[in-house]
């Protein structure tokens, strides 16, 4: 496993939201085919870690490396110099800090905790859109339709994609009419439709039933082999994280407390105090 | 399958484009302007424009999702732009009575001693395209600063600079450019629009602004319909999944508030076309509003329902309504109730009603092909969220 490339690597990172820390000095690291789970309590800070990985918010302090490169970087620098509540100040001194779109550039794609589907459109278009990125029409091309050769492809590889998540027969329905795995599902395709090397899921599984919970971990460890994908991915279901995960990191109060592989967590003192007693409890 | 389907839609589509287009070519031949019916022209021209000015502003407020009140700014730097090119050397000065004009270079004028009357046609389509892009670049020019912040400012911002635009066109030290507060007139109208082919006489007058106006709805269906339009209405239905997904915010705001723009400043010069005057005080805000309200009535996210909703607004305010202020409406006579503004009155509770009961305008978000399709059900809006 060690040989592997490193996909991304967080350092130190910190967010601050006024007075609040809701990610503490972060450090994690995710490797090329990986299936990597972030848990922890609500509030831990875990949606936090994603919006500063891809762009969302750029993060109080620290940097984030993407495919070997430093895509993410911040240090607390005007007001913040001030109220900054974390550590390692004087680590960091540059400020690099693109818009999550550049960031889906390079390869990164993530679906939503509340789900975000376009909700006019049809699940094809929903997927279809999501190709807009990938496109070498401009605007004049794409309006007199001189692009049509890519549109075709575009359109081709759409359906193909929904023919491989299980979507193809309703293609035509709107987003939003979907029962709720299948628009999870939906927005699993649309991240996947971008073509990333880093699929970013938080709470995928989130309202699903066992069974479908079920389906979703096989569907997720298909998705790595079939679309070379390493995954990072954010849930509460225990099942489905210590049945597909390679490693774990667990964040308490946005400190990471533990990381290993799933049976270490899972022996450890600290997060079964912080969590997962917790979790059995809620869910019995 | 999709490709024949919306192959074939696409066709009847342009099908009935070029009849409708053969259709006005026809009544601008059969109907002089001093018939009875000689209202109907005057709706269409009208109407034409305003269809125009509405979709260009369903393109930004209905797909794209930003709210901008700016349109009557962008259709005045329209009308006066093409005003300005098409005056004639020799109405020039008695047009600029109280300045010495600065523009002495009319387009079509210019063109036309080479090419004849094919130069004239070119220079008012240079002059109009000259119109869309003035109105575009100060499009561009205050989206820079604007389109980042949140979607309300941009109401705000553009508002202000319309009422700023309408002052500043007025402002006596730029009279040698914009003739200050009076008008501009004598310069290419639709009235004058002729075509002459074997001693015949053909009226053009209708004919060319409705030509415009449809090629511009054309040109403006393509781009929804694309891969650009697409992208449009996932800003607006969401933002933060758009811009997660690969779309760049700033630059696809941009590319549709300038578009719209544009389209909005060839709406203003195929006015000033049409009415064959521009002046600065007609383009109030209410102005805009007008429009939004054409494009509310139609159904935003429509652009047919845009078109229909500006075509009765018009034919409604300026013909049907008519007799609400000279005295007799639907064979009543009643100088006393139908006098001067009672037709505002009447009018201004139609579109209450309207907009009180047809919440969703009179297409929804459907468009002139679906009318013709199977009817799927589609749950309703409200109900979800
Ligand atoms: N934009 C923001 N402004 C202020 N505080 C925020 C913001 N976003 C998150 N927080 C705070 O940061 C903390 C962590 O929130 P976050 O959503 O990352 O938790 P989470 O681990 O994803 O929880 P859950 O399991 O409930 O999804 C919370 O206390 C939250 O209130
Ligand atoms: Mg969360």
């Amino acid at each position: 496993m060690s040989e592997r490339k490193t996909m991304l690597q967080v350092e130190n990172v910190t967010m601050q939201f006024g007075g609040v820390v809701a990610v503490n000095d972060l450090s994690m690291e995710v490797r090329e085919g990986e299936i990597v789970a972030i848990i922890g309590p609500n509030g831990a800070g875990k949606t936090t870690a994603f919006n500063v990985i891809t762009g969302v918010y750029a993060p109080t302090n620290g940097r984030v490396n993407f495919d070997g490169n430093c895509v993410v970087e911040n240090y607390p620098h005007g007001k913040m110099k001030k109220n900054y509540l974390g550590e390692h100040a004087g680590l960091y001194s540059h400020v690099k800090e693109p818009t999550p779109d550049e960031l889906t550039g390079l390869g990164m794609a993530r679906t939503f905790q509340n789900i975000r589907l376009w909700k006019s459109m049809t699940v094809f278009d929903n997927v279809l859109v999501a190709k807009h990125l990938k496109r070498s029409s401009n605007l004049f091309s794409a309006t007199f339709r001189s692009n049509r050769a890519e549109e075709a492809r575009q359109r081709k590889e759409t359906l193909e994609l929904l023919e491989i998540v299980g979507l193809a027969d309703v293609k035509d329905e709107l987003a939003t009419s979907l029962p709720y795995g299948k628009q999870r599902r939906l927005e699993i395709a649309r991240a996947l439709a971008t073509q990333p090397k880093l699929l970013l899921l938080d709470e995928p599984a989130a309202g699903m039933n066992p069974q479908e919970t079920q389906e979703l971990t096989q569907f997720i460890g298909q998705i790595r082999k079939d679309f070379g994908v390493t995954i990072l991915l954010i849930e509460h279901h225990m099942d489905l994280v210590m049945d597909i995960s390679d490693r774990i990191y667990v964040l308490d109060f946005g400190r990471l407390i533990a990381q290993g592989t799933p049976a270490e967590v899972q022996k450890n003192e600290k997060v079964i105090d912080a969590y997962l007693g917790v979790v059995d409890d809620a869910e019995n | 399958m999709i490709e024949t389907k919306n192959r074939k839609s696409a066709w009847i589509a342009f099908l009935s484009v070029l009849c409708f287009l053969a259709l006005v070519f026809g009544l601008d031949q059969l109907i002089k302007p001093t018939d009875k019916l000689g209202m109907l022209l005057i709706v269409l021209q009208k109407g034409s424009v305003y269809a125009l000015a509405a979709v260009s502003m369903n393109l930004l407020n209905g797909y794209t999702g930003l709210f901008s009140l700016g349109h009557a700014g962008f259709m005045l730097l329209g009308a006066y732009t093409y005003a300005i090119f098409t005056i004639p050397d020799k109405n020039r000065d008695a047009v600029y009575q109280y300045f010495d004009a600065a523009i002495r270079f009319s387009i079509p004028e210019q063109l036309s001693k080479s090419m004849g009357g094919f130069g004239t046609a070119l220079g008012i389509l240079i002059a109009l395209l000259l119109a869309g892009l003035v109105a575009a670049v100060l499009a561009w020019l205050i989206g820079l600063p604007v389109l980042r912040l949140k979607s309300d400012y941009l109401a705000i911002a553009t508002l202000g600079f319309a009422e700023i635009i309408r002052a500043v066109f007025q402002w006596s030290k730029l009279g040698p450019v914009t003739n200050g507060s009076n008008l501009l007139k004598n310069f290419a109208r639709a009235s004058k629009f002729k075509l002459e082919i074997a001693g015949m006489k053909l009226s053009l007058s209708t004919f060319v602004p409705v030509l415009i106006a449809t090629v511009s709805i054309t040109l403006i269906v393509l781009l929804v319909n694309s891969t650009y339009g697409r992208a449009f209405k996932a800003i607006r239905d969401d933002e933060v999944a758009a811009e997660a997904m690969g779309i760049n915010l700033a630059r696809h705001k941009m590319i549709a508030f300038v578009t719209s723009s544009f389209f909005a400043g060839i709406a203003g010069a195929t006015l000033a076309m049409v009415l064959s005057i521009a002046q600065a005080n007609n383009f109030k805000s209410a102005m805009t509003y007008e429009i939004l309200l054409m494009v509310v009535l139609g159904g935003i996210g429509s652009i047919t329902g845009s078109v229909i909703g500006s075509l009765l607004f018009v034919a409604a305010s300026e013909w049907w309504l008519r007799g609400l202020d000279s005295g007799k409406f639907l064979g009543i006579e009643a100088p006393t109730v139908f006098r001067n503004g009672f037709r505002l009155v009447v009018f201004s509770v139609i579109i209450m009603i309207v907009v009180l009961f047809f919440r969703k305008g009179i297409m929804g978000e459907k468009e002139l092909p679906d009318l013709f399709r199977k009817k799927k059900k589609a749950p309703e809006k409200g109900e979800q969220s």
